[in-house]
């Protein structure tokens, strides 16, 4: 692990940061060298994409944390990649060409968030209606939603 | 897709497309979401060239309750309770990870007595979640009887869950820094019994399938996918076993004393349908024997964390001690207090890696929770397994991924 971190700051110097948070290996780099980053990771065995997500931090910008989870087979650890995105319209490059399970956890992020992943190959809404207004997971989005509950109709 | 990807067909332009060498335009029928055969509410919509699959696309979100949303509304006990909804058929492992991620934020770690009676649960619910698919799957090929002999043992392990816990589909029956109660009295006597009287049952499932021509031929070669694609998927537990490669977090990543235990991980080479079956089978072999080991060597002592920061007072204590009534009262309306933070925490489910990905900023309640179901990866890559297969190939494929659309959709 150490060997692949230390290459990974080798080859993009300063622009990815590595911590530590609870025993977890944390990597945070800007939005734009996500996909070389993660073509670089995979070339270095970190050969399963388990996740992709995002954290909502409503009142910080950037606003959104993306993060997204690699594993690697032989090293048996786990890698976390974080990058904050912002502004109006948020959007990452897609990494669906890179790593097939992306596709869907691109698709549901930006259901949720509203979050635009730039050349993924069909981006439309997952979980939720396509014509749902509105990306649920984000922290100034109710809980008991943006319309108002339709009244009860009694008979 | 169609770029760089591997197999997978490009919806938009393979649906209703006119294929140029034969002229003819491929009939575009729906299985779902109200199909049996589909395990809940899993829609495929499926482009078909007489009886095969020119194109394939599984659509789901028909069951979205917003779970993960409403995480962010309840405590960190509380949310318990929504872990159960998702993977309904083996809840004890989706409680599993999740309080295994608070307990790393809170930096506290259960006594043994838990750990123990934890991966007990644990491994019986994976044997009835395997059971569940055994049954449905061989339903989905034809074959009736299986079903009533699963359903029979799985009430079983559901009656030991119900004598613990309570209830039996959604028990919550894993607390942060501790168990809701510590084992009833009789429970060994009747996990003993369940143990001993499963090796014949099992014997039977293989002699009503494996010894059945119809079932091996159908399975052999059927909705295969190859080591590479199931990795770039995402696939894990026994759908990535089966591709022959033996990642099972029990072993790679122990958790809760797994270490402790003896047990093999049982991996195919073939990555059908029959190697996934052959998986499966093994694993519950595997989860006996753990059980097992499990209630022998169960230690004395403690089945909580001391204090009453993390897990409540008992009730008798309430009724001595202010203090006691205190903390209980702040817990349960506050909520515990975990330290601001993110962790990433996951178990071997079932169905592959349950991973929860926790952010608490201080409060009682989580600031953010992702929860990464295996089965929303898993059936993503249906469309390999079926291109260019017959159509009632996609029945059997979307039985051995094994999918709880509860988990798929949150």
């Amino acid at each position: 692990m150490k060997q692949i971190l230390s290459a990974l700051e080798e080859s993009f110097g300063d622009r990815a940061t590595v911590s530590e948070s609870l025993g977890q290996t944390v990597v945070q780099l800007p939005a734009a060298e996500i996909v070389s980053v993660v073509t670089f990771l995979k070339s270095q065995g970190f050969n399963m994409l388990i996740d992709i997500s995002a954290v909502d931090r409503l009142g910080r910008e950037p606003r959104f944390d993306v993060v997204y989870h690699l594993y690697h087979l032989e090293l048996k650890d786990w890698l976390r990649l974080k990058v904050q995105v912002g502004g109006d319209a948020p959007s990452v490059p897609s990494i669906a060409h890179v790593f097939a399970s992306a596709n869907w956890a691109e698709r549901e992020c930006y259901d949720m968030f509203g979050i635009r992943f730039r050349g993924h190959p069909d981006l439309k809404r997952i979980l939720m209606p396509e014509d749902w207004k509105g990306h649920p997971l984000r922290k100034d989005y109710p809980l008991t939603g943006l319309d108002p509950l339709p009244p009860l109709v009694h008979e | 897709m169609s770029k760089g990807g591997i197999g997978m067909a490009e919806p938009e332009t393979t649906f209703g497309q006119v294929d140029p060498e034969t002229g003819l335009k491929p009939m575009v029928i729906n299985l779902g979401p109200q199909h049996p055969a589909t395990h809940g509410v899993l829609r495929v919509r499926v482009a078909l060239d007489g009886e095969q699959v020119r194109a394939c696309e599984p659509i789901i979100g028909y069951l979205h309750t917003g779970i993960e949303k409403n995480f962010e509304d309840l405590t960190f006990n509380q949310a318990i309770t929504l872990t159960d909804r998702m993977d309904y058929l083996s809840p004890i492992t989706n409680n599993f990870g999740y309080v295994l991620g608070v307990e790393k934020l809170l930096g506290v770690e259960v006594p043994k007595r838990c750990q123990y009676i934890r991966v007990m649960f644990a491994e019986l619910s994976r044997i009835a979640s395997h059971l569940v698919w055994l049954g449905t799957s061989a339903m989905d090929m034809g074959a009736m009887s299986p079903f009533f002999y699963t359903m029979q043992q799985r009430e079983q392990i559901l009656d030991l869950i119900e004598m613990s816990a309570g209830t039996r589909m959604n028990p919550s029956y894993f607390r942060v820094g501790g168990l809701l109660n510590d084992l009833p009295p009789g429970f060994a006597e009747k996990l003993h019994a369940f143990l001993d009287g499963f090796p014949h049952w099992l014997h039977e499932y293989y002699a009503l399938l494996d010894r059945n021509p119809i079932w091996v031929e159908r399975l052999k070669g059927t909705a295969p996918i190859t080591k590479e694609q199931a990795l770039d998927y995402g696939w894990t537990g026994p759908l990535l076993r089966a591709c022959g490669v033996d990642r099972d977090l029990r072993k790679t990543n122990p958790y809760s004393s797994y270490e402790e235990f003896e047990f093999d991980v049982p991996t195919e080479t073939a990555g059908d349908v029959y190697a996934r079956y052959h998986v499966r089978m093994r694993e519950m072999q595997e989860s006996l024997k753990i059980v097992r080991q499990a209630i022998d060597n169960l230690p004395e002592g403690d089945w909580h964390v001391p204090g009453w920061k993390v897990y409540p007072p008992n009730k008798a204590e309430i009724g001595r001690n202010m203090e006691a009534l205190i903390y209980h009262f702040k817990l349960f309306t506050e909520g515990i207090r975990v330290p601001a933070g993110e962790v990433y925490s996951a178990v071997e489910g079932p169905k592959g890696e349950i991973g929860y990905f926790i952010v608490s900023d201080g409060s009682g309640k989580p600031y953010r929770v992702r929860v990464r179901g295996p089965s929303f990866y898993n059936v993503q890559a249906l469309p390999v397994l079926v291109q260019d297969k017959i159509l009632a190939d996609v029945v059997a494929a979307i039985g051995s991924i094994d999918i709880v659309l509860g988990e798929v959709d949150r």
